[in-house]
């Protein structure tokens, strides 16, 4: 049966990274599945497949536009034609929400194709709300910035992330994603609680919760060090991570993110129900 | 102490660099291994974007091969755009400039053919003409008409059996090449592009349609290099390929 | 040939072009989307599969340093009479290669 209701946010119920393999099993029966999220720049080509399946999807899903490319963190000034492709998308897709990353990506006009961290100060501060406030005015509409997986720290920083955010969404009116997988990557790799983290977090500007799966290593001392690869299931502790969370902030649009070793729709759609199941366990 | 992007990037490509000074873990000691999972992401992402462009050259060379080459090629020739779908512009003459890959001639052109492919799938929708609405018109109209073609099509020229190459990695069963040249269209009638071997002269006619001339005029082109050109057989493929968007009464 | 006498052959053969089409469907020639799925897009957010290795060596991408091994179809696929890069046949220049953006 079409859902006819609007699409103009997200409903605070599950949602998924939209994989091209995946098209016929959503369309034919979405599951737990009430809204997608597609990475901006895999819908930047001028037609074919990608934007008739966008199209499609979008007259029957909320749907949510994640950027990974426009480098907002980036020292030099925001690359105008992404801006313009931005615009473009955003303007014929109407989506529910725009995110981006708190990272950059190019310099020197190199694309590095990876989300790259950046140092918390004063200085990079400015220059990231003055980005924000460039996109936000050239898009006509409020963005959500997420929280980066963090695998090291800047000596020169002055600011936690959760202020450092909390600030940015002050100064600028950005909404914020919180990626609660990220959060539990970050706090085991600097050491730190995951769940003093989301205490300090600005629960009340979160318009979206990523979710997705991520790999172990170690670093030079033997020491656990978490990667963001989203390639398998979400683990115990982030899922209790989401439940900490989600009893503070109340419902929210959960996404759950898998991007290497994509699985088979069932796989995905379990997923999605089991953040279903935690959504259900939160009062309104 | 501060570290510059230019600092960290110059670092990330080159593991040869020392990792910045003022990157650390979370007791204030250097990153070490950490600042590798960056080193790591670009390396690893951006070899599977060239294996996932280049799925036939990555078939000829093998795995071990395709990797070494996207680990120089992708230091060489960072993206010069986000958008992972349109990278690898560069390949082709990279390849044709290995020396290791001097006695595989034809690798540059299969390179070709694959970013052709590439920007078939990506290009913009068009809506074929009637294919009667050719048939209405009288020879001396036919002769005066230009006529547009749809964005998605691609015309490459090789010295190599560039086709044969690609169907032989791509599909089950196909014939071994032979050595003879081949040129290529690629239509896009639905959403998947359509590689398809040209008649000789046949992409001569298809770029001075291209180019503005009207059937009568690229006809002369394409027959001054092949007096044999065969136009029925060249016009079925793009009718075939719904790759005629327009026509156009000259004069 | 004339004027006319050239019309009529166009006329002709796109006579004959129009009943191809209408008789041999475009897909007939290949097989359908076995290869689709990578021509698609492949941004994403994810960091690359958990190991801080791949990427990390100091010799590997020097340029130099990488050898061509024995591997892939190039191996089984024997084009003798162009091994060495020659031209083909009755083309003494090379030939422009038409590559539309």
């Amino acid at each position: 049966m079409l859902d006819t209701a609007a699409h103009d946010r997200l409903p605070a119920a599950p949602g998924v990274g939209y994989k091209p393999q995946h098209f016929a099993q959503i369309t034919a029966d979405p599951g737990s599945v009430k809204w997608l999220e597609i990475h901006a720049e895999n819908y930047m080509g001028d037609g074919g497949r990608p934007i008739a399946q966008l199209r499609h999807l979008s007259e029957r899903f909320a749907m949510s536009v994640h950027g990974v490319g426009l480098s907002i963190g980036g020292e030099g000034p925001l690359d105008a034609d992404h801006l313009a492709r931005l615009k473009h998308l955003v303007g014929w897709l109407n989506p529910a929400s725009f995110s981006e990353h708190l990272a950059w990506s190019t310099h020197d006009s190199h694309f590095y194709n990876d989300l790259l961290p950046l140092p918390y100060t004063d200085a990079s501060l400015q220059r990231i709300c003055s980005h924000i406030n460039q996109l936000q005015d050239t898009i006509g509409r409020r963005m959500l910035l997420e929280n980066p997986s963090s695998y090291l720290a800047f000596v020169e920083s002055t600011w936690s992330e959760p202020e450092f955010l909390a600030e940015i969404s002050r100064r600028t009116g950005c909404g914020l994603l919180l990626d609660v997988n990220n959060v539990f990557v970050s706090a085991t790799n600097l050491d730190f609680s995951p769940q003093g983290y989301i205490d300090a977090f600005a629960l009340d500007k979160v318009g979206e919760i990523h979710l997705g799966g991520h790999d172990e290593d170690e670093d030079d001392h033997g020491r656990p060090l978490l990667i963001d690869s989203h390639g398998r299931e979400v683990v115990d502790p982030v899922w209790a991570l989401l439940d900490y969370t989600l009893a503070k902030s109340g419902p929210k649009p959960v996404l759950i993110e898998w991007d290497n070793d994509v699985p088979d729709w069932p796989v995905l759609e379990a997923e999605a129900a089991r953040a279903a199941t935690a959504l259900e366990r939160v009062p309104a | 102490m501060s570290v510059t992007q230019a600092e960290f990037t110059r670092a990330m490509m080159d593991a040869g660099q020392q990792v910045p000074e003022g990157l650390v873990d979370h007791l204030a000691q250097p990153a070490g291994r950490r600042f590798s999972v960056y080193r790591n992401n670009v390396a690893v992402s951006l070899t599977e974007a060239m294996h996932s462009a280049f799925p036939v050259i990555a078939k000829l060379l093998g795995k071990q091969n395709m990797d070494g080459l996207a680990g120089i090629y992708l230091r060489r020739h960072p993206p010069s755009s986000p958008l992972m779908m349109f990278y690898g512009a560069h390949f082709p003459a990279f390849l044709e400039g290995m020396e290791q890959l001097r006695h595989l001639g034809y690798l540059g052109d299969v390179a070709r053919l694959e970013l052709a492919l590439r920007r078939a799938y990506h290009a913009a929708d068009a809506e074929p003409i009637a294919p009667e609405t050719l048939g209405a018109l009288t020879p001396d109209q036919l002769m005066n008409t230009r006529l547009a073609l749809a964005p998605a099509v691609q015309v490459l020229r090789s010295s190599w059996p560039i086709h044969a190459i690609w169907r032989y990695n791509t599909e089950d069963g196909a014939p071994k090449p032979e050595a003879q040249a081949q040129d290529v269209l690629i239509t896009r009638p639905d959403f998947d592009p359509i590689p398809q071997v040209l008649p000789p002269a046949g992409a001569i006619w298809i770029r001075a349609l291209r180019g503005g001339a009207s059937i009568g005029e690229a006809l002369e082109q394409a027959a001054a290099e092949n007096s044999a050109f065969d136009l029925g057989a060249t016009l079925a493929l793009i009718l075939q390929g719904g790759a005629i968007t327009g026509l156009e009464s000259k004069g | 040939m004339s004027t006319t006498a050239k019309s009529l052959a166009v006329a002709s053969a796109v006579a004959a072009a129009l009943t191809a089409a209408s008789t041999i469907p475009a897909a007939a020639a290949t097989k359908e989307k076995c290869y689709g799925v990578s021509l698609a897009g492949q941004n994403d957010c994810a960091a690359g599969p958990g190991t801080t290795c791949a990427g990390t060596s100091t010799v590997d991408y020097q340029g130099n340093a990488w050898t061509l091994v024995d591997a892939g179809t190039c191996e089984g696929m024997d084009l003798p009479a162009m091994a060495d890069g020659t031209e083909r046949k009755g083309s003494l220049e090379p030939l422009e290669r038409d590559l539309p953006a």
